[in-house]
C-alpha cells in the first residue's frame, strides 16, 4: 500500500463528476478514495494520507449565490491548515470545472506571488470565474494550447481537444498586476485556441476568459486548475467525432494530465520506479 | 433586526443575465431600453451586527473581483436604521423592477445562504429571503414597462414585484399557524347536485358514478367521510394515477370495408400494449408495466430501466418549474425502481406551437411559445446538468395546436445491480420519508392534470406549480444508492402525484398503513394534517425498513445532511389509518381504495377522414424547397438547444446527439456507455409525428415505432434487443372522437411491435391535453411519443450519419412510396394531405437485420434514417455534417409511385428507409449481404461545396452548395 498513489476526490453536496475522474485517475494506477467532506470535518478520515487532491466537476450547493463560493470557503475556513500543510509538503492539487472555481476562489489559485505572501493568515482570492458572455450554460468541445511550466501539463507539446461545459466559466484576474504576474511566472497552463492554435473567436473561447485563459496553477505549478474537463476525453470513444478517427488509439487527449500527476508522485514523493505507459483504458479490460 | 444586501456587478464587468434579458426585451419589439443590469438582493433576519454583515457581503455575497455591495439595516418595526453602507449611486433615466419568490414557494439559494453564514460564523440568523433587482435603462412608457414585467421578468405564479423594499413584509407573509380542526363533508345525505357540487368545489374531479359509489361506501360505515378521506379516494381514483380511460371499458365504433361497427374493449392497455409484450415475450424483459420503470437485461451485474413521464399541465402554467420538477420526477422513478436504479442518463422531447407565433394568435391566459420553450428548455437543464446526468438526447415538435398545452416527455434510464430488482414490504418495516421536506406546494397535481386547462387554470391551480432543487435529489441519490448497497431496506418508492398518499397508498397496497401526519418533516408551520398527505413536494422517497435496521439506515442518510423520518408502519391490518396528533383523521379499507372504482364506459368513434385526392402543385425550383424544408421548425437545427444540456456527464457519451466534422450535425439514435471499462453500451430514440396523426393514428403508432427503432438501426443497433415505451398524450377522452383516435393509436402500437417483435417495457399517458376559452377548445393533436432502448455489444462498432469520405459510395436502402402525407414538404405548403406513410413490418424487419450485418461487418461508414423532409433532408445532412459534396441520381431508386415526380420521390417520408455510405473497398459484400431487401445505389461522396441530384430524367433537379443548405437549416432557431 505505501507504493501507491493516494489520491483523495472531495465529494459534497452537489459534486458530479466524481465517478469519471475517479476512472482517470484509477486507470493511472492509482489508488482512488471518494471521501464526503464531513468526513474531513470529522476526521474520520485525514488529507495529509494522500498525495493528490482532486476537486471535481459539478454545482457543488447548486452554485448558490456564486458558482464554488460555499465548498471555497470550506475548505478555507475548516480545512484551512490541513490544505496549506498539504501544500507545504509538496503534494498535488487538480481543480476541474466547479472545483477550479473553488480552488480559485479560496485563493488556492493563482495563490501567492512571493514568499511573503505565503503568510498563512489569508488565502487571498486574485482572480474569480463569473457567467459566461452568452449568458448560458454551454457544452462544447474546445481547442486548448498548453503554456507554461506545470508537473500536470509536462510532455504535452502540441494542443489539446477536450470538452467545456459551464455557465460560469468566463476567467477575470483582479487587476493588471495579477495578469502579469501570472504571465510572466509561467502560471497560465492553458489558453483557448483556434483548431490551428490560432487566436480563438466565440465560440472557440466559450466564454469570454480574459487573454483566453482556461486553466491556471500556483506559482510551484503543483496546483493545477482548469474550466475544460480532461476526465471527458479520457478514452477514445469520448470524442465526438471518433468514427472518422483511426481507431487504433485508445486514449483520448485529456489522458496525459492524469498520468502526469500520478508519475509525477511516484517519481517525487514515493520515489518509486516509473511504471510503463498507463493501461489500455476503455479498451474492455478495465483494472 | 433586518439587513437589506444589494449585490452588483462592478461598473467594467460585463453583465451577461443583464444583456440575456436586454435581448429578451428586443424580442418583443420594444427598443426603448438600451441596457439592463441585474442586481441580487438578499434580505436577513437575524441578530447580527453591521460588522458581521460587512463579513457576509466581502467573504461569501459578494465577489470583490467582480462586485460591490451596499447594506441598509431595518427594524421589525420595518424603519430604516442609521447603520447602512453608501447606497449605489442611482442610474440617471432608470427604471428599476424588483421581483421575489411568493410566500412557500421554494428557494434554494435560502438554504445556501444560510449554510454559508454559519460557515462564517454569523450566527444567529432566523430566515434569509432573496430577490432579484432589474435596473433598465431608457425611456420605457409604463404600458411597456408593464409589458417586460410580465412577459420577461415575472410569472405571477411564483413571483411577485416588490413595489418598496420592506424587509418586514418580505417575512411576514409566510403562511400563518392553523389550529387543528377535523374536518367531515356532508356526503352521506348528498343528493345529485351536491355530489356534483362537491366533487367540483373540492377539485376532486371525480364524476358522478365515482361519488355516489363512494358515497355507498360511507353510508354502509354509516358516517361521513373525512375531507382526508376524499381527497385520498379521488387521488387514487384520478385519471393520472389510475389511467381509468385505459383501463376501463369502451364502446368503440368505427368501420370497415364501408360498414359501420361497434365493439365492447375491456382494458384498452390490456388488449393492446400489454398483448403485445405477453405475445412478443422475450426472456431480455426482467420486469414490464410493474414497477416505476420497464427493466431489461444489461450485462452479467445489471439491468437496465428506462422510463419516460410527461409533465404538460404544469409546464404549460410555469415552464421552467414544470420542466425541472418533471424531469425531476422521472429521475426519482428510476431511483424508485426495484430498490433503487442509479440514473445514467436523460431523454427529452416537447411540442410547442411555432416560436414566431404573432402575439394576436395567443388565447387568452396562456404564455407565448417561445417563453415556454425557453423556460422549459432551461428547466430541463438546470435540473439534469446539476443532477448530473447527462441528457443524450430529444426532439422538439412544433405546431400550432399546441399553443394552449405545450408537452414535455421527460425520460430517464438507470442501471440497476441484478439481484435489487425485486422489492417486498413486510408486516413491521418501519414507512421513512427521505429527502426533502413537505409544504404546500402541488396540492391538488394529480387531479388537476386530470382535467383540461381552463383561462382560469392559473389562478386556480396555483398550488400545483413548483420549482425543483436538483442538489437535494442528488444528495438522496448519493445516500440512496449507498443504503441499497448496504441492504438497509426493503422496498421503495417515489413521491410524486399524490404525494404521500400516492406512495404509501401503493406501497400498502396489500398490508395495510398507519402514518403519523404530525411526524412528517415540514418546511413551515402551517399545513393542515390533509395537506401533509396530499402535498406533492419534491425529492422525496418513501421507503420501507425493517426496525432492526433503521439505525444504520438513518446514520447513513444523516452522515450526508439527508432528512430521513420514520412516519409510520406497515401493518398488516389491510386499512389505510392516518392519525394527527393522536386523533384519526383517515381509516379506509384498502380493498375498496384500490378496487371499489367503479368500472367506467365511454363511447369513442373513429372515421376516416374522407380520402381526397390533391394535387401537389409542381415546385420549378427543387433546390430552394429543400431549403426551406431544412428550415422548417421541426427539422431545423436544435443546436443552440443541445447545447445548453451537459451530455457528457459521468463519461458514458459514445454518439452525442450532434455529430459530423464539426460536431454539429444531427445524430439519430444516441449511445452511453454506463460502464467506463467496458465496451457494452445502450442506444436510446424517439419516433414522434403528430402530423401523421392528422391523418390517421394507426400509421401515426407504427411510423413512430418505425422511427425509433431504426434510429437505434442506424447507429448500428440489433433489432432483437430493442424495448420501447408509449407515451399517449390526448386530447379529452370523454369526447368520442377524441377517445377513438386514441384506441385507434393503440391498435396501430399493437399490430406493429408483434410485427417487428419489439416489446413494451413501459408507458404512460396524459389526457385532457384541452384548453378551452369561453366555449371554444383547443385540443392537441393526439400525440404518440415512443421511446426506445437498444443494448449495444460493442460501441466501438457504432456508426454515425455524416459522410467520411470522398469516393464512397451513397445507397438508398428500403421503398420509396407515394406517401407525402403529413409530410413536411406539405406542410410548407399549409397542406397535410392524405397518403400517410405505412409501415411493413414484414419487409422492415428484412431490412434492419441486413442493414445491421452489414454495420456490424465493419462494411458501412454512416448511416442515417430518412424521416422528416424524407431523402433529400437525410442526404443533405449527411453531405454538411461531413463537410463533404454529393453526385446523387434518382432512377435507381426503389420507387413506387403511380406518378413518377422527382418531389415525391425527394421528400416522401416512407419509412424503413436509410441513407448509407460503403467504402468502394466493401461495395460488393455490402451488396451481398443486402440481396433479400430493396435498395438502390445513388452516387458518391465528393470532395467539393457542392450538392447535386440529378432527377428521375436524368437531368440535374437540385444544385445547391453545402454552405447554403446548412444556414438553412442553421439559422431558423439559432438562438
Amino acid at each position: 500500500m505505501n507504493e501507491q498513489v493516494k489520491v483523495i476526490i472531495l465529494r459534497t453536496a452537489g459534486t458530479n463528476c466524481n465517478e469519471e475522474t475517479a476512472f482517470a485517475f484509477r486507470s493511472c494506477g492509482a489508488w482512488v478514495d471518494q471521501v464526503h467532506i464531513h468526513k474531513l470535518f470529522n476526521s474520520s478520515v485525514h488529507l495529509k494520507e494522500y498525495h493528490i487532491l482532486a476537486i471535481p466537476g459539478g454545482f457543488t450547493y447548486g452554485d448558490d449565490i456564486e458558482s464554488g463560493r460555499i465548498l471555497a470557503n470550506e475548505l478555507r475556513l475548516r480545512l484551512g491548515g490541513d490544505i496549506r500543510q498539504f501544500i507545504e509538503d509538496g503534494k498535488l492539487m487538480i481543480g476541474i470545472c466547479n472545483g477550479f472555481q473553488v480552488l480559485v476562489k479560496a485563493g488556492l489559485l493563482p495563490g501567492p506571488f512571493s514568499e511573503e505572501e505565503r503568510h498563512p493568515s489569508t488565502f487571498s482570492q486574485r482572480a474569480t470565474l463569473v457567467n459566461n458572455d452568452s449568458g448560458h450554460y454551454e457544452d462544447r468541445w474546445v481547442y486548448l494550447k498548453v503554456d507554461g511550466k506545470s508537473v500536470w501539463t509536462r510532455g504535452i507539446e502540441r494542443m489539446i481537444y477536450i470538452p467545456v461545459a459551464h455557465g460560469e466559466g468566463k476567467f477575470v484576474p483582479r487587476d493588471q498586476d495579477v495578469l502579469a504576474q501570472l504571465q510572466g511566472n509561467g502560471q497560465v497552463a492553458f489558453r483557448y485556441c483556434g483548431p490551428n492554435g490560432e487566436k480563438p473567436e466565440f465560440p472557440q473561447n466559450p466564454n469570454g476568459s480574459v487573454d483566453d485563459i482556461a486553466g491556471i496553477t500556483d506559482k510551484t505549478g503543483r496546483i493545477l486548475g482548469l474550466m475544460p474537463h480532461p476526465e471527458r476525453h479520457f478514452v477514445f470513444t469520448q470524442h465526438p467525432s471518433w468514427t472518422r478517427l483511426d481507431k487504433k488509439q485508445h486514449l483520448g487527449d485529456g489522458a496525459k494530465i492524469f498520468e502526469n500527476g500520478v508519475q509525477y508522485v511516484r517519481k517525487n514523493i514515493l520515489k518509486t520506479a516509473l511504471i510503463p505507459r498507463l493501461l489500455a483504458a476503455g479498451t474492455g479490460k478495465g483494472q | 433586526m433586518f439587513w437589506r444586501i444589494e449585490i452588483k456587478l462592478k461598473e467594467n464587468i460585463f453583465d451577461a443575465l443583464g444583456a440575456g434579458i436586454h435581448r429578451s426585451v428586443l424580442d418583443l419589439g420594444i427598443r426603448t431600453i438600451s441596457g439592463v443590469k441585474v442586481i441580487q438582493v438578499y434580505t436577513i433576519d437575524g441578530r447580527i451586527s453591521e460588522v458581521q454583515v460587512q463579513t457576509a457581503c466581502r467573504e461569501l455575497l459578494a465577489d470583490h473581483i467582480t462586485q460591490d455591495y451596499a447594506y441598509a439595516a431595518y427594524d421589525h418595526a420595518g424603519d430604516k436604521k442609521e447603520r447602512s453602507s453608501s447606497p449605489f449611486s442611482a442610474t440617471e433615466s432608470a427604471f428599476s423592477i424588483e421581483t421575489a419568490y411568493n410566500p412557500g414557494v421554494m428557494d434554494p439559494v435560502e438554504r445556501s445562504t444560510i449554510k454559508g453564514l454559519r460557515d462564517l460564523g454569523i450566527e444567529p440568523v432566523d430566515a434569509v429571503r432573496t430577490a432579484k433587482k432589474y435596473v433598465l435603462r431608457g425611456t420605457a412608457s409604463s404600458k411597456e414597462l408593464h409589458i417586460i414585467t410580465n412577459k420577461v421578468l415575472l410569472n405571477k405564479l411564483i413571483q411577485h414585484v416588490v413595489q418598496e423594499p420592506c424587509p418586514q413584509k418580505t417575512f411576514a407573509a409566510s403562511p400563518a399557524q392553523r389550529s387543528f380542526n377535523l374536518i367531515y363533508v356532508d356526503l352521506i345525505k348528498a343528493g345529485v347536485r351536491q355530489l356534483k357540487k362537491i366533487s367540483k368545489d373540492g377539485q376532486l374531479y371525480l364524476n358522478l358514478d365515482e361519488m355516489t359509489v363512494i358515497q355507498k361506501y360511507f353510508r354502509k360505515l354509516k358516517r361521513n367521510p373525512t375531507d382526508c378521506e376524499l381527497e385520498t379516494i379521488a387521488q387514487t381514483w384520478s385519471e393520472h394515477c389510475y389511467h381509468k380511460t385505459f383501463r376501463g371499458n369502451i364502446r368503440y365504433q368505427y368501420q370497415e370495408n364501408g360498414q359501420k361497427k361497434t365493439k365492447v374493449i375491456r382494458n384498452l392497455l390490456k388488449s393492446t400494449i400489454f398483448k403485445a409484450t405477453q405475445e412478443i415475450n422475450k426472456s431480455w424483459c426482467v420486469s414490464v408495466f410493474h414497477d416505476n420503470a420497464g427493466v431489461i437485461k444489461f450485462d452479467k451485474d445489471s439491468h437496465v430501466c428506462f422510463k419516460v413521464e410527461t409533465h404538460n399541465h404544469p409546464s404549460a402554467l410555469e415552464p421552467y418549474g414544470g420542466a425541472n420538477t418533471g424531469l425531476g420526477g422521472v429521475i426519482r422513478d428510476i431511483l424508485g425502481t426495484g430498490l433503487g436504479a442509479k440514473p445514467i442518463c436523460s431523454t427529452d422531447v416537447f411540442c410547442f406551437a411555432p416560436p414566431d407565433l404573432p402575439f394576436k394568435d395567443l388565447p387568452a391566459g396562456t404564455l407565448h411559445p417561445k417563453r415556454i420553450m425557453k423556460g422549459v428548455v432551461s428547466g430541463v437543464r438546470d435540473y439534469g446538468n446539476k443532477m448530473g446526468i447527462p441528457t443524450v438526447n430529444g426532439a422538439i415538435v412544433f405546431d400550432k395546436k399546441f399553443v394552449g398545452n405545450p408537452l414535455v416527455y421527460c425520460g430517464n434510464v438507470g442501471l440497476i445491480p441484478k439481484d435489487r430488482v425485486r422489492k417486498k414490504v413486510h408486516p413491521g418495516d418501519l414507512i421513512v420519508v427521505a429527502g426533502g421536506k413537505t409544504g404546500r406546494d402541488g396540492i391538488h397535481g394529480a387531479t388537476f392534470s386530470s382535467g383540461e386547462l381552463t383561462e382560469q387554470s392559473e389562478v386556480i391551480s396555483s398550488g400545483a406549480v413548483q420549482i425543483g432543487d436538483p442538489i437535494e435529489e442528488k444528495k438522496v441519490l448519493d445516500v440512496l444508492l449507498q443504503a441499497r448497497d448496504l441492504n438497509l431496506y426493503t422496498a421503495i418508492t417515489d413521491c410524486g402525484a399524490g404525494g404521500l398518499s400516492s406512495a404509501v397508498g401503493e406501497m400498502a397496497k396489500e398490508l395495510g398503513a398507519r402514518v403519523d401526519l404530525e411526524k412528517v418533516p415540514l418546511k413551515y408551520e402551517g399545513l393542515s394534517y390533509m395537506e401533509i398527505w396530499i402535498s406533492e413536494s419534491q425529492e422525496r422517497m418513501v421507503l420501507s425498513v425493517n426496525p432492526k435496521n433503521i439505525q444504520k439506515f438513518l446514520n447513513v442518510f444523516a452522515s450526508e445532511n439527508v432528512e430521513a423520518t420514520v412516519i409510520g408502519a406497515f401493518t398488516g391490518s389491510q386499512r389505510l389509518e392516518l392519525f394527527y396528533q393522536g386523533r384519526q383523521v383517515c381509516d379506509l379499507a384498502m380493498g375498496f381504495l384500490h378496487d371499489g372504482i367503479p368500472n367506467l364506459t365511454k363511447e369513442a368513434c373513429w372515421t376516416q377522414p374522407r380520402q381526397r385526392s390533391l394535387r401537389i402543385p409542381v415546385t420549378r425550383d427543387l433546390a430552394k424547397k429543400l431549403r426551406e424544408v431544412l428550415s422548417h421548425y421541426n427539422v431545423c437545427s436544435k443546436e443552440s438547444v443541445v447545447r445548453q444540456y451537459d451530455h457528457e456527464v459521468q463519461g458514458g457519451s459514445v454518439i452525442k446527439p450532434l455529430s459530423g466534422v464539426n460536431a454539429d450535425g444531427p445524430s439519430d439514435a444516441s449511445v452511453v456507455r454506463p460502464r467506463l471499462d467496458s465496451l457494452k453500451g445502450i442506444a436510446v430514440s424517439n419516433g414522434i409525428n403528430p402530423r401523421f396523426g392528422m391523418i390517421d393514428p394507426f400509421w401515426m403508432a407504427a411510423s413512430c415505432i418505425d422511427e425509433a427503432v431504426r434510429q437505434i438501426i442506424a447507429v448500428g443497433g440489433d433489432m432483437e434487443k430493442i424495448a420501447i415505451l408509449d407515451n399517449f398524450c390526448w386530447g379529452n377522452p370523454d369526447k368520442p372522437d377524441r377517445l377513438g383516435s386514441l384506441v385507434r393509436a393503440a391498435q396501430g402500437c399493437y399490430k406493429t411491435a408483434v410485427g417487428y417483435q419489439v416489446p413494451f417495457i413501459s408507458g404512460k399517458d396524459s389526457l385532457y391535453n384541452e384548453y378551452t376559452q369561453g366555449k371554444k377548445s383547443i385540443a392537441i393533436p393526439g400525440t404518440l411519443l415512443i421511446s426506445a432502448i437498444g443494448i449495444i455489444e460493442d460501441v466501438t462498432q457504432c456508426v454515425t450519419m455524416d459522410f467520411k469520405k470522398a469516393g464512397n459510395v451513397i445507397y438508398v436502402v428500403g421503398e420509396t412510396k407515394d406517401e407525402l402525407g403529413g409530410s413536411i414538404f406539405l406542410a410548407t405548403l399549409d397542406l397535410i394531405g392524405s397518403t400517410v406513410p405505412r409501415v411493413d413490418t414484414e419487409k422492415g424487419t428484412r431490412i434492419f437485420k441486413a442493414l445491421s450485418r452489414a454495420a456490424r461487418k465493419g462494411f458501412v461508414r454512416s448511416i442515417h434514417d430518412c424521416s422528416e423532409g424524407g431523402i433529400a433532408v437525410a442526404l443533405a445532412e449527411m453531405a454538411f455534417s461531413g463537410g463533404l459534396g454529393v453526385r446523387a441520381r434518382l432512377d435507381r431508386l426503389p420507387f413506387y409511385s403511380e406518378e413518377k415526380r422527382d418531389d415525391k420521390l425527394l421528400f416522401s417520408e416512407s419509412n424503413s428507409r436509410f441513407i448509407v455510405e460503403v467504402d468502394p473497398d466493401h461495395q460488393k459484400s455490402f451488396e451481398r449481404i443486402l440481396k433479400d431487401v430493396p435498395f438502390g445505389m445513388m452516387g458518391h461522396v465528393e470532395a467539393t461545396e457542392e450538392f447535386v441530384v440529378y432527377g428521375l430524367n436524368g437531368e440535374i433537379c437540385m444544385k445547391s452548395s453545402l454552405r447554403d443548405l446548412k444556414e438553412s437549416w442553421q439559422s431558423p432557431l439559432r438562438g
